[in-house]
Formats: structure tokens, sequence, C-alpha cells
């Protein structure tokens, strides 16, 4: 069953309580959101199986905390979304602003469009395929998980990284402290497939360099002390 | 925090409506910025004169008999327009300046001046403030717009943005500037004065001076990031158009929009839903370090 929820008449705390009520209730049903402009938290805070669709583009904290849910925009999301996701899907088929995926556990963020700065800071083990290119500082400080772009890169990627992998497919700008560009290994071409496909991505692993870190910041180390 | 909103018109058949777009616009930024607001708007200009906006908190007294005053203290007539806690006196150009220091004297604030440049800005809600001015009946070419959270200085009319420090030009700001004493420092040894104790006015005095000194207002904001240190998206505004400038961080929100009709820009994407046309405009956000401008 779909059912349609329109902000020009119902407001954000409403439609918001509505949908983490279906998710808590496991309904699996399928729900429209018409006329979100650019309202924050859209959508934000599901713990259950539901299908929601936004029909225009979101403010800050888009399905922040997602867990099962699948979160598509049809539109532009503002800065943190999916922050904190735990599982589920959450599509963009715009842009994204900053900290998109930011500390995210798990599930998939698919960026159609561009991320800007900051795409998966701390992450902690969420995917995340950007189809086209990020900003500086993406990856900083990310714990586990991947993130993949099918464009550039900004600056000082993967700045201070511990053990996600990046994968990308055009120019990198800088690499932060720490992150140096990796061996495409077997495992990791399965993997970046496996990646691809999920996000419906039209790029082929082999078109991509790895990046990760060189493990030398784990632990303070006096030899290291101008690189901190 | 702070709301930015700004928005350049194409066509001249929109004009009546700036004052209307950029209101809601405005009034969608509360939430970033419920101190103060305030709006700079490029309207109607006469050849060979220039429009001063001056504020006082005791218009009824100090508005009365302004006009003959002026006149006679110039040798030529000025008008004026009283807009509640504002009035906008049209002067000839070659009397600007001693209009400006005649009005001082007398203890109104200067908002601003120029030829087609009119800034209105007060304390309280946005929307209080548009109604105070009757923003959306206002027409022009483009204007800028700001709501404010203040963390620099004190919430005072001063402190409000837009600051404007040349004729034409203003400036809003979202973010902090951390050497704003300094760099006050450094212009009033080039005898570049500020009004207020906020630290966005230091920022238009610096552009303002660098275009003084010859350089583009292209190259004015690109110096802002190599001699202004701190938090910003600013967006300058002058006769022609405006430009966007953050930060190389850009940790302060940007968004803008572009269609046949208008280039808009604004904090957040909110401010944009009710522009006309927006499902189909170009939707981006402004790279850090780099110069945006929208010229006619």
């Amino acid at each position: 069953m779909t059912i349609t929820l329109d902000m020009a008449q119902t407001d954000l705390r409403t439609v918001n309580t509505t949908l983490q009520a279906a998710a808590k209730g496991q309904a699996n049903e399928a729900y429209i959101i018409e006329n979100p402009r650019g309202s924050h938290a859209m959508a934000c805070g599901l713990d259950g199986a539901l299908d929601v669709t936004v029909k225009g583009s979101t403010g800050y904290y888009t399905a922040g905390m997602n867990k099962d849910a699948t979160v598509t925009v049809e539109g532009s999301a503002g800065p943190g979304v999916a922050e904190n996701m735990m599982s589920g899907v959450v599509t963009i088929q715009g842009d994204a602003s900053q900290y998109a995926g930011a500390t995210g556990h798990g599930g998939l963020l698919n960026i159609r469009g561009n991320a800007s700065s900051r795409c998966g800071i701390s992450m902690k083990g969420i995917d995340i395929v950007v189809h086209g290119s990020i900003g500086h500082m993406c990856a900083f400080m990310a714990q586990k998980g991947n993130l993949v772009v099918l464009g550039d890169a900004g600056d000082a990627l993967g700045d201070s990284l511990y053990e996600a992998r990046l994968f990308v497919r055009g120019s990198v700008k800088s690499l932060g402290a720490d992150c140096i560009e990796k061996e495409m290994r077997d495992e990791h071409l399965t993997l970046l497939a496996e990646l691809l496909e999920k996000a419906g991505a039209d790029a082929k692993p082999e078109e991509f360099k790895r990046y990760g870190s060189a493990r030398k910041l784990y632990n303070f180390n006096i030899d290291h002390a101008d690189e901190y | 925090m702070c709301g930015i909103v700004g928005l350049f018109l194409k066509r001249d058949e929109l004009r009546p409506q700036l004052g209307d777009m950029l209101t809601d616009m405005l009034i969608t930024m509360t939430d970033r910025g419920p101190d103060s607001a305030g709006i700079a708007i490029y309207g109607d200009e006469a050849e060979g004169r220039v429009k001063i906006t001056v504020q006082s908190d005791t218009p009824d007294t100090d508005f009365e008999g302004l006009e003959p005053a002026l006149s006679a203290e110039i040798g030529v007539a000025a008008t004026t327009r009283v807009i509640d806690t504002h009035a906008v006196l049209s002067v000839p150009s070659d009397k600007e300046a001693a209009a400006i220091a005649w009005l001082e004297a007398r203890g109104l604030r200067i908002m601003g001046s120029g030829q087609s440049m009119e800034i209105y800005k007060e304390v309280g809600l946005p929307k209080d403030v548009a109604a105070r001015f009757g923003l959306r009946d206002m027409g022009g070419s483009h204007g800028i717009g700001h709501t404010r959270m203040a963390t620099e200085s004190a919430v005072t009319t001063l402190g409000a943005h837009p600051f404007s420090t040349a004729d034409d030009q203003c400036l809003v700001h979202n973010g902090s500037l951390s050497n704003h004493n300094q760099m006050r420092r450094k212009l009033a040894h080039k005898g570049v004065f500020t009004r207020s104790e906020n630290d966005t006015e230091v920022g238009a005095a610096y552009i303002s001076s660098r275009v003084a000194d010859g350089d583009t207002l292209g190259e004015a904001l690109e110096g802002t990031l190599k001699d202004l240190d701190g938090f910003f998206t600013f967006v300058a505004g002058t006769k022609d158009g405006f430009g966007v400038v953050r930060d190389p961080i850009a940790c302060k929100p940007a968004v803008m929009a572009e269609t046949d009709d208008y280039v808009a820009f604004a904090s957040e994407y909110r401010a944009f839903a009710d522009l006309p046309g927006i499902e189909a405009a170009r939707i981006w956000e402004p790279e850090p370090a780099t110069v945006y401008f929208w010229e006619r």
C-alpha cells in the first residue's frame, strides 16, 4: 500500500511521527512525501522496514540514524544526510551537502549527484557510493566501511584514516595525513563490483584506485610528532 | 549562526516582485537569525544624484524638518522619503560627502549610500522588520538580506547586516572573523574607519578599501581568503550584481539556484521553496575558496 503525505497540509512533526510509527510497526508500507520544501530532519529515526520517497529537496539531517528503511530523495539533500545510519538504503537523486553519511555504522548511502566536503567523516561501517565528485576532507578519521567515488575527490582525502577502504575513479586533489594509495587485489575488485551493482553505478571496478591507511598514526610515536 | 539570502533578477519585468520574493526568503531564514534582520535593495536611480539611507531611534523628532534643513545646508534641494525608523535622502552626487557629514553630526546613523542602493535594518524578528519597512512592496534589480544571530558584537541596529562601507557596496556574512581587531587597526592606519565593533563591518571595509585602491571586486573577494582569518560565507552586493565567497574550510552553509529568470543565494534550500520555477532550477553548492559573480 502506498500512502501520500503532503507537507503543504501536514507538518514535519506529524510526517516524521507517522513514518516512525509505521517503521516500528513493521508494516512494510510505502510512503510518498510531497512538498518537502527543504525541511530539516526529514524521515529521520526510522527503525524498521519502510519505503519512503521524498518528492523534492530536503534540508539538514535527512534520514538520520536510519535502520532498515529505504529512503529516496528525489532532489538534493542538505548537510548531514544519513548521519549515523545503521542499515537500510538512503538514495539521493541530486547532490548531498556537507558531512553526508557521517559516523554511519552500516547500510548503503547512494548519492547520484555530487557530495560536498567531509563526506563519510568518521564512518564506522557504512557503504557510501557517490556517482559524482566529492569535496575536501572526506573520510576524515574513517574507521570502517567503503567509500566509492565515480568522479574526483577534493583535498585531504582520508586524513587520519583507520580501516575504511576508499575507491576513487577520477583524480584525487591531495591525500590527507597517513592516507596512501594501495594495491587493488582480487578481493577488492569483487567487493567494488558488488557495491557498484548495488548502487546501480555504471562503472568498472578496474577503473578505480584504492586508498587506505598507512597505519603510521594509529599509536603515538615520537618519531612521527611532526605528522600529528 | 546567521541566515543569508540574495536574489539577482535576469529579466526587468520581474523587478516589481523583487521585494516580495526576497521577503519570503528572509522570513524563512528566521530560525538561523531571530535577533535582527536587514536588506540592501538596488532599485531606481536618478542621474547625478545619490541616495543616503539614515536611521534614528526617534524618527518622529529627528526626521521632522530634516529635508529643508539639509537643503539649506548643502544649498540645493534634497528630497526625503521616511520609512519607519529610516529615511532615504536624495542629494546631488557632488554634495554627498557634505550631506553625510552634516547628517552624522546631527546624530543620525548612516546605513549606506549610493546611486541605487538602499539599506534597511533593525533589531527584531525578520517578519516584523520586513513589515515595518514594507519590504514586500519594494522593487529593484537585485538585493541581499541577512537574519542575525549575534556572536561578535551587541544586538543593535548598527550591529545588524548588511554593512556598507562605500557607495553602492554592501556585505552580509555568516560566520565570525577572528582577526578583525588587527585588521581594523591596519585599515585605520590607511585612513579607513568603521562605525561599529562588529567583525563583518571590518570585512566590508577591507573589501571597499581594496576596491578603492584599484582592485576589482573579484580581486578584493579573493583577498579575503588570504587576509581574513575565521569562518565566513560572504555575499557582497554592488550596483551591478553580487559576489559570493566561502572560506576554505566552508563549514558555513551555502546553496545557489539559477533559472532563466534569476540567480538566488541562500544559507539553506528552504529559502528557495517559494521561488517560481524552483523545481526546474539548477541547484548547487558554491565551492570553498572560490569567488562567484553575477553582474548585469
